[in-house]
This record gives structure tokens, sequence and C-alpha cells, in this order.
């Protein structure tokens, strides 16, 4: 529930709002809906990184790859699907830790 | 403790998100950047290239917009402003970033978005009044109203462009340096100018020539620096009468030397880089119309250097190209007229040896009495530190570079306490020169356009029906005999510039006898032939020669011809010199291995082709041949090592010049004992590997991103030298090759290293690149009217006003 729950807020979220706008999302969410810090964290972290896994995946396939394969040559990683994952890890983690914060905070208050 | 972990947990949450939304030196703010929503990620897409129709507030009227297959715009417009507003507006598309880091770099604020790693080249170009001079000449183009219409209407249509983006549109290097573009201004376009003079002429001799004649006196610098090279083929051809009264001139004032200057060298300018232009009377083509060809030579980049463009508006249809943030067509043709540029390469570019009053610097003495000095704060913003100040000073001969107690960046040029005298510190128009260019209809028309060119000069190629032309032209300073050769008395008046070679006295010819014009970079005119010093240091003459003899031998010329002729890999050097050093070796004492070599070496044909292996074996041993010579008597620290040409004159005929011998030895060493050696070690180091020795791969030729970002560039597998037709050596190349063939309907052919999109996810970022290697050039797409040939470009924007 809270992971579609923030699958679909951040989503909207990113479309208009600037990439912090996840950890936002996430702290709110989790501080309304959450109700184990290991959920939070597991629902921020999952759905950030779907959101993103998806949206690069995508750009990914429409631009043939060109630019991926460039930035990933930039990072000496040499992989689009390496740089990729990176991308959906750094998102996870921040959507993960956010979550986890907002679920700390709800506790703290009630 | 419940609070404990939240504040913790939230803490490092704020922390993290803080921490991914900064850069860290080199590393890219990873948030904005990774997310897929707003980052690089998207930056990728190749969109908007669809029909379509696009309002933008400030235009007058309509404009219609025709991509053809190499995405290059064809705009049609109904007045000048629109022309020129749609030509921002769509150069801002396609190279954004680019135009803005190159006036960044221009301007000395390069730091300002990397950081203190650009800080020394900042101070740089503010030090030598790179602003002071681009304000200067703004104020002179905008004084010509039809000149500041141009730049407000491109200006305006670059920012119509800008403030349309959000964060997320930005291109690609704007999200990896994190920062965002600023609006365009007409000073941007000044810039741009300012630094073309820049790359073009901001180099000299001076330092290390007056090291040299302070070290072995006048009469060997005039045996070893000649004023005109040994062998030479003048732009004007020799014995070209002049048809004009000439200004007298300065009188050569008495002997002065200044005191060396001490400081180690970085490099020195390279040799014999620079660029081709020729045209063909029509006497001499097959379809009996001239041809004209141009390739300007660059250091390569991407996104590419020139941006494509047609223009056509009443009483303008032009084609050609131009360093994306400028106006107008800078190298192309028109219905009737064709022109290209090469650098001239004359010496307008000085340093007065400045004596101040005291350590305070307020006062510096000329003309017997003390003269004020005025100071100039330059504020230089720093990314991710201080605001620095440099406080420049200023002579009435221009900036002075370096004092002192400085370390100067480009050591081997920048004398300390010396004041730069620099032609692009003169304003003129060069704006009003291309938007005149672009609507001339014949020569008359052109040569009254060149009158407000003056910096960088620039061997203008000229072509039309009848008529073939070349005109070194720009703004010379009126010198005495060697003016500038050496560091010049600041504080005598007689060391002044003392005015300027008229326009219409430039060295020029019209339709020669011998059927043809070219220009590659070489000494414009021979001093019998010309009443003015230009200077001493032109590119060795070898490309013209060979550009010379090609065209001297056609008779039924097509484009083609020419386009093989841009392609061709020969060159003079080898051919000049190879067959004598081949002669000094003691082939009964070569080792069966050096004798392979030596066989490879007397078979070749002196064309430097990219899978051949000799090419590779000269270079090496020229190389080595020429720095065993020299090195002991002109450490490249301090002096500069005489040309090429007067090296090879010296193994031709003077076996017994003091230079062979090693005068950190004691005993003395002959040529014959160098040329053994030298060839020895490069036989000897060979190994196995015959790939990494053919040419292509040996001089590891690359082009590269302009901010030198890994990843963003190609490597070149390519034939031609720096003294072939096919100029391309290391990074530095045929940046544009044009080929028009003039007649009633001009039909042009073009080609170059990259594409039409600055960006690195686009398929037009280097769709170019493997042609442009390949020696293939493309039918460029001359519309005469918005609606001529509608089946030959598949995308049309309407640009409508708002």
């Amino acid at each position: 529930m809270l992971f579609l729950f923030i699958l679909l807020l951040s989503l909207l979220a990113q479309f208009f709002l600037p990439w912090w706008s996840i950890a936002v999302v996430c702290f709110g969410a989790a501080f309304l809906k959450a109700r184990y810090g290991g959920q939070a964290f597991l629902a921020g972290f999952g759905a950030i990184a779907v959101t993103w896994l998806g949206a690069a995946l995508f750009w990914h396939v429409v631009t043939d790859g060109l630019l991926s394969t460039r930035v990933a040559a930039m990072l000496t990683i040499n992989s689009p699907w390496l740089l990729m994952a990176a991308t959906a890890l750094v998102g996870g983690v921040v959507g993960g830790l956010s979550a986890l914060s907002g679920f700390y905070v709800r506790r703290a208050v009630v | 403790m419940k609070w404990v972990r939240a504040i913790l947990a939230t803490l490092l949450t704020l922390a993290l998100v803080y921490a991914l939304n900064r850069t860290f030196g080199i590393v890219p703010a990873l948030g904005p950047f990774l997310s897929p929503y707003e980052g690089f990620w998207r930056s990728g897409s190749d969109d908007d290239f669809t029909s379509e129709e696009l309002t933008l507030a400030g235009l007058k009227a309509p404009v219609q917009v025709r991509f053809d297959s190499l995405r290059v715009p064809h705009i049609f417009a109904q007045n000048d402003h629109d022309l020129y507003f749609a030509q921002g507006y769509l150069t801002a598309k396609d190279r954004l970033w680019q135009m803005e880091f190159m006036t960044h770099a221009a301007a000395g604020r390069l730091s300002e978005l990397i950081g203190e790693q650009t800080l020394e080249m900042d101070r740089y170009q503010r030090r030598i009044g790179m602003v002071a001079s681009a304000r200067k000449s703004l104020e002179k183009m905008q004084a010509d109203p039809q000149s500041k219409a141009v730049m407000d209407a491109y200006t305006a249509g670059v920012n119509a462009y800008i403030d349309q983006l959000s964060p997320r549109d930005y291109p690609f290097e704007y999200k990896l340096l994190h920062y965002a573009p600023e609006p365009w201004t007409t000073l941007k376009i000044a810039l741009l100018l300012k630094m073309l003079a820049q790359d073009m002429t901001g180099y000299s001799d001076d330092l290390r020539m007056t090291n040299t004649l302070r070290k072995y006196g006048p009469a060997v610098v005039k045996d070893l620096f000649p004023n005109y090279p040994f062998r030479e083929e003048p732009i004007v051809p020799a014995g070209t009468p002049t048809n004009f009264t000439p200004l007298p001139i300065p009188p050569s004032p008495a002997e002065f030397m200044a005191g060396m200057a001490s400081h180690t060298l970085e490099r020195q300018k390279p040799e014999n880089l620079g660029s081709n232009n020729w045209a063909i009377t029509g006497a001499r083509t097959a379809n009996g119309y001239p041809l004209l060809a141009s390739d300007p030579h660059l250091n390569l980049s991407l996104p590419s250097i020139w941006h494509v463009v047609q223009l056509h508006a009443p009483g303008i249809n032009t084609y050609g190209v131009i360093i994306p943030g400028a106006p107008g067509v800078g190298i192309g043709f028109n219905e009737r007229i064709a022109w290209g540029m090469t650098n001239v390469g004359a010496d307008v570019l000085d340093w007065y040896e400045i004596r101040f009053k005291d350590q305070k610097r307020q006062e510096y003495w000329h003309d017997n009495q003390w003269k004020p000095v005025r100071r100039v704060v330059e504020k230089i913003n720093v990314k991710g530190g201080e605001t620095l100040l440099d406080t420049v000073l200023y002579t009435h001969h221009g900036p002075v570079a370096y004092l002192p107690n400085e370390e100067p960046l480009r050591s081997g040029n920048t004398p300390t306490g010396h004041a730069l005298r620099w032609t692009a510190h003169d304003t003129q128009n060069e704006l009003k020169t291309l938007i005149l260019v672009n609507r001339a209809a014949n020569y008359q028309d052109f040569r009254k356009a060149l009158t407000t060119w003056a910096a960088p000069a620039f061997n203008f190629v000229f072509a039309d029906a009848r008529n073939i032309a070349i005109v070194s032209n720009g703004l010379f300073p009126l010198k005495w005999q060697e003016q500038g050769k050496f560091l010049l008395d600041g504080s005598n008046p007689a060391h002044d510039w003392h005015g300027w070679i008229p326009m219409d006295q430039v060295p020029q010819v019209l339709n020669p006898q011998r059927g043809f014009v070219s220009s590659a970079n070489q000494t414009p005119v021979s001093p019998k032939d010309y009443p003015y010093y230009l200077g001493s240091s032109f590119a060795g003459y070898e490309r013209s020669a060979r550009i010379n003899q090609r065209l001297a031998a056609m008779t039924q010329a097509t484009p083609d011809s020419f386009r093989l002729m841009q392609m061709d890999n020969y060159s003079f050097v080898p051919r000049n010199v190879l067959p004598t050093m081949l002669k000094l070796l003691d082939q009964p004492a070569l080792s069966e291995k050096q004798q392979k070599v030596y066989q490879t070496l007397a078979s070749w044909n002196y064309q430097f082709d990219a899978d051949k292996i000799p090419p590779s074996l000269f270079e090496e041993w020229w190389q080595r041949l020429a720095h065993a010579i020299w090195v002991d008597d002109f450490p490249q620290d301090k002096f500069k090592a005489p040309t090429r040409d007067r090296l090879v004159q010296m193994i031709l005929a003077e076996p017994n010049a003091r230079w062979y011998d090693d005068v950190t030895t004691p005993q003395k060493e002959t040529l014959p004992q160098l040329v053994n050696r030298t060839f020895k070690q490069i036989a000897d180091s060979l190994g196995t590997e015959g790939d990494q020795l053919k040419w292509g791969t040996a001089k590891n030729s690359n082009i590269r991103h302009m901010a030198q970002l890994p990843g963003f560039g190609e490597k070149l597998f390519s034939g031609g030298s720096a003294n072939s037709i096919n100029a391309l050596n290391g990074s530095h190349g045929p940046s544009w090759r044009m080929v028009v063939q003039m007649g009633p309907q001009v039909q042009a052919w073009g080609v170059y290293p990259g594409g039409q999109s600055g960006n690195p996810g686009s398929r037009f970022y280097d769709n170019l690149l493997n042609d442009w290697q390949s020696g293939k050039l493309h039918q460029l797409l001359f519309l005469r009217s918005a609606a001529d040939r509608p089946a030959t470009t598949s995308v049309q924007w309407t640009l409508k006003q708002h």
C-alpha cells in the first residue's frame, strides 16, 4: 500500500517539481501511513528506485542510449546498464532514508 | 531516545539531499544529474524534429524554416529583423551551451562554472584586455544602425529560446556542471569576434627572439631568422606590380635591445598550422565558370566549431558556416559570389618594455616624461571560492599583462613588465563586413565590405561568375623594417605604432595571369613587390607549393578535382630533405633491420596516408634530427629555434654550419654524424607491431569535446600532415571543407567534422564525422525561395509572431 502510494505520488511530484521532492513525498507518506521502520525504508527505497529505473530505461531506449553510453564512459563505468543501476540506487537511498525519517518523526511526535 | 532517532535520521536525510544537490570539484550534483525526470537521461532525446508551428514574441512577420536531411535550417524571413531573430533562436536551439561557454572563456569567466582550475586562464584573459576591447568594439558596432539592428535581433532570438527553457530542458553540459544559462547579450557577440582574433593572432615570438639577439648578436639573427624565407610562393604572385603611392615608412630608430626575459617556455607556437583557400578562373574549369574552395584549419572540437545555415530575406540569400553565437554567414556563398578565409599571420601583436617610476607603479616613462598608469580592477568569481580581485595596469600602449614579480601563464610569449599592443584592441566593425559580404553582388561590393574588417586579418578569397581574387585584408600597423620582431622600447615614442597601412593598399590580386589564386598562410607578398613590413614569421611554403602545383596543372577543373585536392596528403617537406638525409647515411654500416627501414623510406612517395608506415618513420626521424641540431644552441625554454625552412636550407647547402656541433660535448659533431645517429635511434627502437606504426594511428589524431569530457569525443584515423593540403595534425585540421561552383546557378558542396547539433546524445552531434574522414562532400542545398524544390526538405517550421 505504502509502496504504491509513494510510487504514484512521487511520480506526480517529479513531473512538476525538482528531484528532491521525492524526499518530501517519502517523508510525508511514511509519516502518515508507515507502520514499521523496515516497511517505511523498503517502500521508499523500492518506489523511488522503480520510478527512477523505469524512467531511465524509458529515456535510454527512446534515445538509443547514445548519451547514456557517453556518460557511462565519462564516469569510467563504461556500461549504461550499470549507470542505470547506480541511478536507481541513488534515488532509492534518498527515498528509503527520507521515508524512514518520516516514520521516526511520527513515532517521536505521537 | 525516540527524538534522538528521529532527529538523526532527518538530519542524515537532509545532509544526503544537500550533498546530492551540489557539485564537489569535478563530481556533478548527482541528485539532479541522475534523476531521469530532470537530469541527463532526458537530454539525449532528439525531439523537435517534426514539422510544427511556434509562436515567438518578438517576430514582426511569419518566418518559414525548412530543415534538410543534414538538419541545416534554411530560414526564409520577410525582413532582416526576423531573419536574424530566427537565426539566433535556431542557433541557440542547437548550440546554446557551446556559445555561452565560448564567451565565458573569452571573457575570463570559466572559473564561475568550473572553479579554481581555470583561474589562471581567466586571469590571462583579463590581463590581455579581452573584455575591455570587446566593450569598445561593441560601442563601435552599435554606432552603425544596421549592425546594431542585426545584433539586437539575433540577441532577442537567442533569448526567446532561453526564456522558454525550464531547467529540465537545459542542454546536457549545464546539468553536468550544474548551472543555468544567462541571458544572451550583444557584448557576447563582440567577445566571440575578439576570441577569433585571439585564436588567430594572439601569439608572439618577441621575447624568445630578444633572448636570441642578446645571446648571438645581430649577424646570427640575420642569418638564421631571415625576414623572407629561402623558399616561398607568396600569395600575390612574385612580380605583380602595385598601383598605389605608398605612405612614407616610419624611420627605423637607433638600435634597442631589451633586457633578457627569463621564463621557462611551455610550448612554441605550432609551426605551419593554418588554412587553405583557392579559386580557379572559368577558362580552366569544365563548365566555364570559376570554382572556389576553402578549408579553415582549427583546433577541432565537438560540438562542431561551425553551424551551417541558409539565410533568405529581401536583399539577401546566403549559405555557409558561422561560429555559433555570431549573426550572419562567415564562410560561404550567395547567388552571385563565394568567399573563404585563411589567417594572414602578420605581426600585429607587440610587447613594450615598461619602465615604472617606482614600486607603486603609478607612473611610467614615455617620451621623456612620467605618464600616469590607469588601473582597472577585474573581478573574477570562482565557483565554490572567494571572488578574486585583480588589478590590471594600462599604459597608452595597452595593458601590462604581467609584472616582474609574477609568474606568467604562457611564459614563453608574455614578458613580465611589458605592455601589450595588439590589433584586437583597435575597434572596427567586423560584423558590418559579414552583413555586407553576405549581400555583395560583385567584387566592388566585396572590397567595400572588407574595409571595416580589422582583426583578425584574413586572406579573403573571392569568386563570382567572371572574376577570382584574393585580398590579405585587415588592420596592419605601419611599421619600420622588423618593428616588433623583438621586444620594443616602451619609453621611446619612435617605437610606438605609427598608423595603419591603408585598406586599399593591402596585398591583393585580381584575375592574375596564372589563372588561379590561393593562400595557405604563407607570406602574402614578396618584399620586392610591396613597400610595407608585415612581419617575418609566416607559415612555411610547402602547403601553398602543393596547392599551386596542382592548380597550375588543371585545365578542366570540376568540383571533384577540388574535393580530391582538399584530401591531398602529399608533403613537400620530405621531398625536399629526405633524399639528402638518406644520402648522408653510411649504408655499409647499417644493420639488416636498419637497411629495411632505409628501403622503406627510400621507396616512399611522400604521401602522408593513414595506412602507410614511412610517414611515421620520417616524422620521427626529422623531429629528432631537428632537435639534435638545435637543442644545445636554442634550448626551448628561452629561445626560438630557426624555422623548418631555414633548417632545410642549412642541411641542403651548408654542410659545415657551426650549429651541427653539440656545444655541450668536447668533441665536434657533424651533420652526417647526427643524421646517422638519429636514424639508428629510430630504426632500432622499432618493434614488430606494424599497426602502431601506421601513420593514422601513430599521429594520434582525435577530436575532443570542448570541455575535454572523456567519452564525448572521437578518435580519428586519417591521413594528412601539418604541411599537406589535408592538414590534419594532432587535433588540428580542416574544420570545414567547402567547394563552390560559380555560374548562373551557384552549386556548392561541403562537410565538417561533427554535425549541426551540440547535443552529445543527438545523431546530429557527429553524423558527418565519417564522411569528413573519408573525404566525402555533401551537396549543399541552396534554395532560391521558400517554395523552391519542396521535396528536398521534409521538416518545416513556421515561426509566428505573438
